[in-house]
């Protein structure tokens, strides 16, 4: 790729025995927002640590604009990060934990000041100049963190869980802000977390990992539509996941019955795993869909309900409906073959990018 | 709202009885000269007296470099210790040698520095000859240096664990060096320690009396020998107090010195 910023090529990171990051590799290009989501231990800010150059990798090699930066020492990487626990310099106030970088470059007082206040502009803290870290609450902390990292102009921003600890509004505020700011200054992202609906939100590109690898990578409609096995299924949103077996190209049998749907590229009769997400599930009269359930638990949650089911084959079934049912009662589901998505086993993401190509 | 002031008594009881009382009888005992009667004359000797100032003045140089050695020694090794492995284990070791009587110690120097100890075996052995090395400042400087080091690398040795390390590696990440993160970021942020190490060190000095007399000899006079001469062998007990408050007066200014301050605002804008 022409304009790669960074790129992981077969990255392994062992903590004595432990290995903690197993054949990383991608590519980042510049000027997205990226996104690594993945449950708490799973590798990601191990490799936030090893682009910053906090640790080194056991193997493999980190390029930086096609250059191999394995060795190089973390403050002469282009490249900024904002911690997951800020890390601000509680010796010094918010001007100058933002100065501390242009500083250390020997940049000229005005300038520094221009650039230090205009950053803060940025974030919205203008007036924030003379206060004392300790004064600030934990959203005020959080945008001067950002300002101290973007005030270098990095070619690369590397956010950890920044929002994790901001209540919900807050957090709301400031995953819209972030995006924006991204979009405002041009420089890569690449952000940390375990919410999936903030990966969702925020994100040009998502890796969705677990326990050291990365386990599919792209935009959020094709992970949400089209999630590669039922880790990545489960972990991003809610799904039905049900066993199946496909008879044919285009023909999957589930529930004891033939569906049509709109995936191919499997051998005939291979198991496999069916995907239809709650809110693609209409509730209608029974024997009017395509299976029929019996209603366990129904819960109002203000918009919708959350009703769960099981079907013959005593598959669970969850539906987000805005009808009310009651429990026992038995009812139709419909949905159409493009609901319907399916998952081979242990397919690698290099094999399911290859079949869907047979045939998209 | 009882309880509490049932739990303040022994506080209570414990400031009133060793630290207030006996300051203020060493006030009272400044005002009073040898034969009994009320009198400015210590203060005023003490101001005028060329030896006095002297004194005090010398006091407080080798108060100096005694803590400045042993900040430069200690600082280091808290750093050290602080990347080891074991650092609990290592720094009990620091720690062991304060668990043994002062006395005993500085009677170990006596036998390790005298015309006959072992160092100066070593520099006969090694061609050098031998030298004096007891009753001189600098024996004196180095045993005051030895006994006081743990207690310099002790409370530096907790602010540098107590360093988030996150810290640090945020001052890399902003193109800080090794050097510049260690201005910058280590040594502002572990000032604390450096300044309880300071104090701990720099106020006993002033006062040290036994390691003056016995490693020092009559080259080193302080105002700790002054105080115990006064007080055992003149008999002026009115002349000691007077320098006893000095030495008060000097506790709190070197604490006023090096108490916690955080500047507030203002200062680049
Ligand atoms: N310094 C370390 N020593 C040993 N194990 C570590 C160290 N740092 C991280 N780990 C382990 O590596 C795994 C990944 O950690 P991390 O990258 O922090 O996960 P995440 O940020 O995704 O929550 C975890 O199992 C963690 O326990
Ligand atoms: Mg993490």
């Amino acid at each position: 790729m022409a304009n790669s910023v960074i790129e992981f090529r077969q990255v392994n990171k062992s903590f004595d025995e432990t290995k903690v990051l197993d054949e990383i590799d991608f590519e980042i290009e510049a000027g997205k927002f990226y996104t690594l989501l993945g449950p708490s231990g799973c590798g990601k800010t191990t490799i936030l640590r090893l682009i910053a150059g906090f640790a080194d990798a056991t193997s493999g090699d980190i390029l930086f604009e096609g250059q191999k930066i394995n060795e190089l020492p973390a403050n002469e990487r282009q490249v900024n990060t904002v911690f997951q626990d800020y890390a601000l310099f509680p010796h010094l106030n918010v001007f100058e934990n933002v100065a501390f970088g242009l500083e250390i470059r020997k940049i000229s007082k005005t300038e520094i000041k221009t650039a230090v206040n205009e950053a803060l502009k940025l974030v919205h803290l203008s007036d924030y100049g003379n206060r004392e870290i300790s004064e600030l609450s934990g959203g005020q902390q959080q945008r001067v963190a950002i300002a101290r990292a973007i005030v270098n102009e990095p070619k690369v921003l590397l956010l950890d869980e920044p929002l994790s600890a901001l209540d919900h509004k807050l957090r709301k505020e400031m995953q819209g802000e972030l995006r924006d700011l991204q979009r405002r200054l041009g420089i890569t992202f690449i952000f940390v977390t375990h919410d999936q609906e903030e990966a969702l939100a925020m994100s040009d590109q998502i890796f969705v990992m677990n326990a050291g690898k990365i386990l599919q990578s792209g935009s959020p409609v094709d992970i949400y539509d089209e999630p590669i096995n039922h880790f990545v299924a489960d972990f991003i949103g809610e799904s039905n996941i049900v066993p199946g077996k496909m008879q044919r190209d285009y023909v999957v049998n589930f529930d004891g019955q033939d569906f049509s749907c709109v995936d191919a590229g499997m051998k005939p009769n291979e198991a496999v795993e069916v995907v239809i997400r709650p809110e693609d599930l209409d509730i209608v009269a029974v024997d009017t869909g395509q299976v029929n359930v019996t209603v366990d638990t129904q819960l109002f949650r203000g918009v919708d309900y959350q009703i769960s089911a099981h079907d013959k084959m005593n598959n669970e079934w969850k539906i987000n409906s805005i009808h009310k049912t009651s429990v026992g009662q038995i009812v139709g589901l419909a949905f159409e073959p493009e609901d319907i998505h399916i998952m081979r086993y242990h397919e690698t993401e290099d094999d399911f990018d290859a079949r869907l190509e047979t045939y998209e | 709202m009882h309880k509490k002031t049932t739990y303040l008594i022994p506080y209570m009881l414990w400031i009133g009885l060793f630290v207030i009382a006996p300051m203020a009888l060493i006030l009272y005992q400044s005002f009073f000269n040898i034969s009994g009667h009320f009198t400015m004359g210590n203060y005023e000797q003490y101001l005028t007296n060329g030896v006095y100032l002297k004194m005090t003045f010398n006091s407080i140089l080798y108060a100096l470099i005694i803590t400045m050695s042993t900040l430069l020694i200690s600082y280091p090794t808290a750093l050290l210790l602080n990347r080891l492995k074991n650092k609990q284990f290592w720094l009990l070791l620091v720690i062991l040698p304060t668990w043994i009587n002062l006395l005993l110690k500085t009677y170990a120097f006596i036998g390790l520095f005298s015309q006959n100890g072992s160092v100066n075996d070593f520099l006969r052995f090694v061609g050098v000859g031998s030298h004096q090395i007891l009753f001189t400042d600098a024996s004196f400087i180095f045993v005051a240096a030895y006994i006081e080091i743990p207690f310099m690398i002790l409370p530096i040795f907790n602010s540098l664990a107590e360093l988030n390390p996150s810290m640090i590696n945020a001052s890399r990440d902003l193109g800080a060096n090794s050097w510049q993160t260690f201005r910058r970021v280590i040594l502002p942020l572990t000032m604390p320690g450096v300044k309880a190490g300071f104090q701990a060190i720099f106020i006993p000095s002033l006062s040290l009396f036994m390691i003056t007399r016995l490693i020092g000899g009559n080259r080193v006079i302080t105002l700790g020998t002054a105080i115990e001469e006064h007080f055992l062998v003149t008999q002026n007990w009115g002349m000691g107090s007077t320098i006893g408050v000095v030495l008060i007066l000097a506790m709190f200014v070197v604490m006023y010195l090096t108490r916690d301050r955080k500047a507030k605002g203002g200062r680049i804008q």
